[in-house]
């Protein structure tokens, strides 16, 4: 069962920081419409990376399901 | 195309149903842990004629260098035999009856599928030369005209804002690293295929080859910010070298694991999502996961490029940093 809170919790995690980063994103581009290509780039480089940190939990949380 | 999808999700769940009735219970972990692991055959489809097995190349000290087709550890209803003193347990070769420890340094899915993934970027890289020199001054046609301005992004984006004026000399290793890492997660992706860079002794390798080249290649500067941390009063100095120290070597580690978990756990989540179906043995699920499998290979196939965008990017921060002179502080 703790596995299954902890997963929970993984997701929350990358759901808040993902959500920050596409936030200021949006308003980055509403601000300035030239910029938006870079912005999205850069936006997209930082999902990835917060995406690999929830895959972290992710799996120990696995790992932690099939050994019991 | 909606047709396709609804077919194929329907196949999956009849398969499903039909394969419970056996009696076997469905383990979803083995199932998994399988496909994601290295292993001595490569399994397209149940049965005989569907399986490739590939050699064994095996070095002990008892019985010297040995080399024979995996297929001799298999009988007709593919079960495991021994055969001729070797004994395979788990995709771990050992000699029968002994605890002698062998070299196991056979041909096996991963070995195979890097394989190919040099035949192939040597294929298309000597396409895109051959291009390139035919068509001097002119603008690219053919595949040229699709590799050149990846090429010319990375080298003007990513690598020559990050090393500075040196830049050539790592040229060829950055663009390297890219191409193979993107080609390696886009093959693991392909239905059948071997899954290449989310095997840990692979990125270990490419992580290592960073790290070698960037702690030969850096300068005293690089080496004094280590040891001798400019503007720090030496009372703090024993804490901050051994932070340093360690510093060399967690950034590599970073590069390793991200690029392993980023792709072992896409594989991962696609496979669980498949053997939803297994599980619940119900058409509507089957169909359900289909769709939902679908999407998500579709994402993995932007982290397959992202993940490769962001090793290359890291790696050419890390040589920026080893050899970067600047002498306003």
């Amino acid at each position: 069962m703790g596995a299954g809170i902890g997963s929970g919790l993984v997701a929350i995690g990358a759901g808040i920081g993902i959500g920050k980063i596409g936030g200021s994103a949006m308003e980055a581009m509403a601000r300035q419409p030239e910029a938006a290509g870079k912005i999205q780039t850069a936006m997209l480089i930082i999902a990835a990376l917060i995406e690999v940190i929830a895959l972290f939990g992710v799996v120990v949380c696995l790992l932690i399901s099939f050994k019991s | 195309m909606i047709l396709i999808v609804i077919v194929t999700s329907l196949v999956n769940s009849g398969s499903a149903i039909a394969s419970s009735s056996d009696g076997e219970e469905f383990n979803p972990g083995d199932m998994i842990m399988h496909d994601i692991q290295d292993n001595h055959i490569w399994h397209f489809i149940d049965g005989h004629y569907g399986t490739l097995y590939l050699p064994i190349i095996v070095y002990s000290k008892e019985k010297g260098l040995e080399m024979f087709s995996s297929s001799n550890f298999y009988d007709d209803e593919h079960k495991i035999v021994d055969y001729n003193g070797y004994k395979l347990d788990h995709n771990h070769i050992s000699i029968a009856n002994s605890e002698a420890h062998v070299y196991d340094i056979s041909i096996t899915k991963n070995v195979a599928m890097l394989f190919i993934n040099a035949t192939i970027m040597i294929l298309i890289f000597m396409a895109v030369a051959k291009g390139y020199k035919k068509n001097v001054g002119k603008a690219p046609t053919g595949i040229q005209s699709f590799f050149e301005p990846i090429i010319i992004y990375l080298r003007d984006e990513v690598i020559k804002p990050n090393i500075g004026s040196k830049y050539e000399r790592y040229l060829p290793y950055l663009l390297s690293l890219f191409f193979f890492i993107w080609f390696g997660n886009l093959l693991g992706l392909m239905p059948g295929a071997a899954n290449l860079t989310g095997n840990i002794a692979v990125t270990a390798v490419l992580a290592i080859s960073t790290f070698l080249i960037v702690n030969f290649s850096g300068n005293k500067q690089y080496w004094g910010h280590i040891f001798k941390t400019p503007g720090v009063p030496l009372a703090l100095l024993p804490i901050i070298v051994p932070v340093e120290i360690i510093g060399i070597f967690t950034k590599p580690i970073s590069l390793l694991i991200r690029l392993f978990v980023a792709i072992s756990a896409g594989h991962i989540v696609i496979l669980s999502l498949l053997g939803l179906t297994f599980i619940f043995q119900s058409y509507a699920v089957g169909v359900g996961s289909t769709l939902i499998v679908i999407f998500i290979n579709l994402i993995e196939l932007l982290v397959a490029t992202i993940q490769a965008y962001v090793f290359t990017m890291f790696s050419a921060l890390y040589i920026g940093m080893a050899v970067a002179d600047h002498d306003d502080h």
